[in-house]
């Protein structure tokens, strides 16, 4: 039996991506937990946060900073609760300042705010691939680095827990880092508290499959869950995970009392294998975790016991993410009622591309899809003779330009009055406006060439 | 020996990196894995999705809750930001995946999956 006195950290996972609900900390910052955990940053959000600071240079970090700090900064004085985050973005340095200018307003002083900085890379990306020897290979294609589509949008290697558990270690009350591995920033916590040791593969990896956990809010709660979603209670309300972590790497996941949502091995195990490849090693910048190890126990009122977790020695390497600008798509959707609803949507699709090519608009590829007949399935859906009753055409292109990409939109409009019968036109962007894509490339960089480029800023609010 | 879909038998869940899926199976028991692991090997998940899917296809085993990990490469048109399609991030792949049929001994051929009640929403609705 474990020690009733021994130590164990409460750990909460307040926010999942860059638009979520500040007011759901709110039950979790209740519940008394030792870290709030925010999770700002997408593969993309980078690229806004970048675009954010190139109209201000005081801008570069998550926006909704100021609306999570202003609920939990009051248990953060009180002395419970310790924040971490990383809606640094691509401006820690502005992250921080915000943060302090609203403990100020608050009328907070004294507590300490760190930022970790040394992910952001992208000044010294050429230099890295030269001088550096950096392959910069892209890591699921194998694309040498000079077939790049550049130029670089954004380039952050996505650090470790150790930084974060720096930062801790030296009295900060709130963390903001940029980039950091989504895990990391629930095992540098648990690492700090229990004073694990870097080379601890075991616990190493326990912290980090909690924090693999704890990082997509709701969705291991119930969210996004194949199983008897309908029957959850109160599904208007799904909960935000917490994580009671004990020195030796044992962790029971729970949510806050009386809400939503279920915690069990089932709802967990959905999120265990959430965006994972190979399960038996889960490659974070700390270890490599080995998730098919952990033992599922399931405890009653929504509590799951997580036990035996194994873990291999961290790589060399972080990952990288580097984007850049891949043109502008525009869409538009147009709705056919039954009789012949498909056959319309698809002569209506054919017609719309000669108009475009007659137009002597460059597309450089187009995407059709058949909503209610097969547009999410593909190849998956039986071939039937039944008819839907309904079909929505949808059509996405891409242009090398934006004005081009608008202007293709506008092709379909004359057709309200010369296209296949009672073709409904419903929402979509026809009107002419035209989404920036971004291309991604991910890859590895030496761990060796970006640890000396790490700091950890404090700073006392005065 | 009978054909069930997936769907009668297994939960699911898909996500994403860059270009490539990755959808998992869940079965609850232990009999339901032994079957998954013997009749949903990669090959079949790859002719499965058919043109949907342009790489290779992995398979990978967690015993330890019953699952199987299925990585497919080229399967979101060139991954979530460049991608054109609606479901750029192959949130509905799981689905997709469980219309797959398999033999089940006599024995399994009415195992069914629960349908949704949500006679609760239409309340909310009126």
């Amino acid at each position: 039996m474990p020690d009733a006195t021994a130590k164990s950290v409460k750990i909460a996972g307040g926010q999942g991506f860059y638009g979520d609900t500040p007011a759901a900390v709110d039950a979790l910052l209740a519940e008394g937990v030792d870290y709030l955990c925010l999770e700002a940053l997408a593969e993309l959000t980078l690229a806004i946060l970048q675009k954010d600071r190139q109209r201000d240079e005081a801008r570069g970090y998550t926006r909704d900073l100021p609306a999570y700090l202003t609920r939990a900064l009051p248990y953060v004085v009180d002395g419970g609760t310790k924040i971490i985050t990383n809606a640094g973005g691509i401006n820690a340095a502005a992250a921080a300042h915000v943060a302090i200018e609203t403990a100020r307003q608050m009328g907070i002083t004294g507590i300490k705010i760190a930022t970790v900085v040394g992910d952001d890379v992208l000044a010294r990306l050429d230099e890295l691939h030269t001088t550096e020897q950096q392959a910069l290979t892209h890591l699921d294609t194998g694309a040498p680095f000079d077939t790049f589509p550049g130029p670089a949008l954004f380039a952050s290697a996505y650090l470790g827990a150790r930084p974060i558990a720096q930062a801790l270690a030296e009295g900060a009350d709130v963390v903001i880092t940029g980039r950091v591995a989504d895990a990391s920033l629930f095992l540098a916590p648990c690492a700090h508290e229990h004073g694990w040791a870097w080379d601890d593969w075991d616990r190493l990896a326990a912290g980090i499959l909690v924090g693999h956990l704890l990082e997509c809010s709701g969705q291991s709660l119930g969210g996004n869950y194949s199983g008897d979603w309908w029957a959850l209670p109160h599904p208007w309300d799904l909960p935000y995970p917490i994580a009671t972590v004990g020195e030796d790497g044992s962790a029971v996941i729970s949510k806050p009392k009386a809400s939503g949502g279920r915690v069990s091995t089932d709802t967990l195990r959905h999120q265990l294998l959430y965006e994972v490849h190979d399960p038996a090693r889960y490659l974070a910048p700390d270890v490599v975790a080995d998730f098919t190890s952990a033992r599922f126990e399931d405890l009653p009122d929504d509590r799951v016991r997580i036990t035996g977790v194994h873990g291999e020695p961290a790589t060399d390497t972080y990952k990288l993410l580097i984007s850049a600008h891949a043109g502008w798509s525009g869409e538009t959707r147009v709705a056919f009622s039954w009789p012949d609803a498909y056959e319309k949507a698809k002569a209506t699709a054919a017609i719309l591309r000669k108009r475009v090519e007659m137009a002597g608009l460059a597309v450089d590829e187009w995407l059709v899809e058949y909503w209610g007949v097969d547009a999410l399935g593909g190849p998956t859906v039986p071939k039937t003779t039944h008819e839907p009753p309904e079909c929505v055409l949808r059509v996405a292109w891409r242009c090398a330009d934006q004005r081009t990409a608008g202007l293709v939109g506008r092709e379909l409009v004359p057709l309200t009055l010369s296209a296949p019968p009672a073709g409904f036109t419903g929402a979509g962007r026809g009107g002419g406006s035209a989404t920036e894509l971004l291309s991604i490339w991910p890859t590895l960089i030496d761990k060796a060439v970006v640890d000396p480029n790490l700091r950890v800023v404090l700073e006392e609010v005065r | 020996m009978a054909r069930l879909a997936l769907r009668e038998l297994c939960g699911y869940r898909s996500g994403d990196k860059g270009d490539i899926a990755n959808v998992a199976i869940f079965a609850d028991d232990d009999e339901t894995y032994a079957l998954i692991v013997r009749e949903v090997t990669a090959e079949r998940v790859k002719a499965h999705f058919g043109t949907m899917v342009t790489g290779k296809v992995e398979r990978y085993e967690a015993a330890n809750v019953r699952a199987l990990n299925f990585v497919m490469h080229g399967a979101l048109a060139g991954g979530g930001p460049s991608s054109l399609r609606a479901d750029a991030l192959g949130k509905t792949l799981g689905g997709a995946l469980v219309r797959l049929e398999i033999d089940v001994p006599d024995a399994m051929a009415n195992r069914r999956r629960a349908r949704p009640d949500v006679s609760w929403a239409d309340e909310i609705l009126k």
